[in-house]
């Protein structure tokens, strides 16, 4: 029987599952939590659920594969600039070839260290390391027998420092980060049902995240009050960039999603939804993000949502 | 866990009661970069969340610099999600404030914004 190639699964899985993390403040700047990048702050936070839905595009002999996405993603304070992040991600695969699989993919742990925090200037730096745990997910949705380390660094500027004749892009703000997937195997041997043998190589990745925000509650509270009202005065429209490129092992190009969307923030929680939409040849097709987000140190300011004593 | 399971967890969670927030400015008075015609006696901001009056302050400096306002900023015992602060009679120009709060639930959130008073303001 025809199956999906788990390399395939894991590579498109490593474009549009990646765990989204942090909101925080530098100076007077609200940055919400990103969905699809990672961002440089250290929080007390949940996202619960992530839910994502696309068709990933046919490539090769593998067919295109419709898949369903829900994660859960949860960060914690060690110190006010060192935390730990934890992720699981349940998938639901199907395509016209196959039945419908379902089941976890790898867990995934991680740790950021916010080493830079400007708040006169709006800017922030950190750097992390991600580990996608090895063998703890399920074969057939395609969860690796190996691990992927990707160590990496997380900046995020706002530019409410520009002068007074560009007031209005003052709400602008960027995040971006740099990584480069590891993993602990350079290849994998799979014999298939047939007893035919073939070796799969899997290459480093460089992973590049950006997301360009305009916040709404900057424009109203620090620029101008131009009279939104509710629930508008919370929104921050934003256009995240997602791209992975193999550097080694035969390499590749680059591939990954533009993810247009809007952010919600409220007291306790932010809501987000964006569409995915496949770039420079990555196949399949327009798919839907969307995110609950809650703030632990909002909700539990004296007890979970805080560094540890 | 089930997903309605999951969902309610979820909403139960957004809505815990008892849980605080970082204190945003919602509006103030004058509006956040506004131009009047008339100058202000008072700027008064409204907040998202009751503030600790003892570590939230306000001050409004022209556009040299100098600090303007009566010194004399509080949170209005009525109002504890409001901040206040008296001014002088200002001349035209270009003004800002500038506030620093700590909300009830310890998180400190700062800003500033300008406004201006035209003119024909006395």
């Amino acid at each position: 029987m025809k199956r999906i190639h788990p390399f395939a699964l894991a590579f498109a899985c490593a474009l549009t599952c990646g765990n989204a993390l942090a909101h925080g403040f530098a100076g007077k700047r609200f940055f919400p939590a990103t969905l699809a990048t990672d961002d440089p702050f250290v929080a007390d936070e949940l996202s619960l659920p992530t839910y994502q839905a696309r068709t990933l595009g046919a490539e090769g002999d593998e067919p295109a594969v419709r898949q369903r996405a829900a994660s859960i993603d949860f960060a914690k304070r060690i110190t006010p600039q060192l935390g730990i992040e934890l992720g699981a991600t349940y998938l639901d695969l199907s395509s016209a070839a196959v039945p419908a699989q379902r089941g976890f993919d790898n867990f995934s742990a991680g740790a950021k260290y916010q080493f830079h925090l400007d708040e006169e200037h709006e800017s922030i730096a950190s750097i992390g390391v991600d580990w996608d745990i090895g063998n703890t997910g399920a074969k057939r949705v395609g969860a690796e027998k190996f691990s992927t380390v990707t160590p990496g660094i997380f900046v995020g500027k706002g530019f409410g420092d520009l002068p007074e004749g560009a007031r209005f892009l003052r709400p602008l703000a960027l995040t971006g980060s740099v990584g480069v997937g590891i993993p602990t195997r350079t290849s994998t041997t799979t014999v298939d049902e047939d007893g035919n043998t073939s070796v799969e190589r899997n290459p480093d990745t460089l992973q590049v995240g950006l997301a360009i925000e305009y916040s709404l509650p900057y424009l109203q509270s620090f620029v101008k009050d131009v009279g939104l009202p509710a629930p508008f005065d919370r929104v921050v429209p934003l256009v995240e960039l997602s791209l992975e490129k193999p550097i080694d092992r035969g390499g590749g190009r680059w591939t990954g999603t533009v993810n247009p969307g809007l952010v919600w923030a409220g007291k306790y929680m932010q809501l987000g939804i964006e569409a995915v939409i496949p770039v420079n040849g990555a196949g399949g097709g327009t798919g839907v993000l969307m995110q609950l987000h809650f703030f632990l140190d909002d909700l539990f300011p004296r007890s979970l949502g805080r560094p540890l004593p | 866990m089930r997903p309605a399971q999951l969902a309610s967890f979820a909403l139960a969670l957004g809505f815990a009661p008892g849980a605080f927030a970082h204190a945003f400015l919602q509006h103030a008075s004058p509006r956040v970069g506004s131009t009047l015609a008339q100058a202000p006696k008072r700027v008064t901001l409204h907040f998202s969340e009751a503030l600790e009056p003892a570590f939230s302050t306000v001050q409004v400096m022209d556009a040299a610099g100098h600090r303007v306002d009566g010194r004399d900023g509080k949170v209005d015992a009525q109002d504890p999600a409001s901040l206040g602060v008296s001014l002088p009679a200002l001349g035209p120009g270009k003004y800002r404030v500038k506030w620093r709060v700590l909300s009830t639930d310890t998180h400190v959130t700062q800003g500033d914004f300008t406004f201006e008073v035209g003119p024909s303001a006395r």
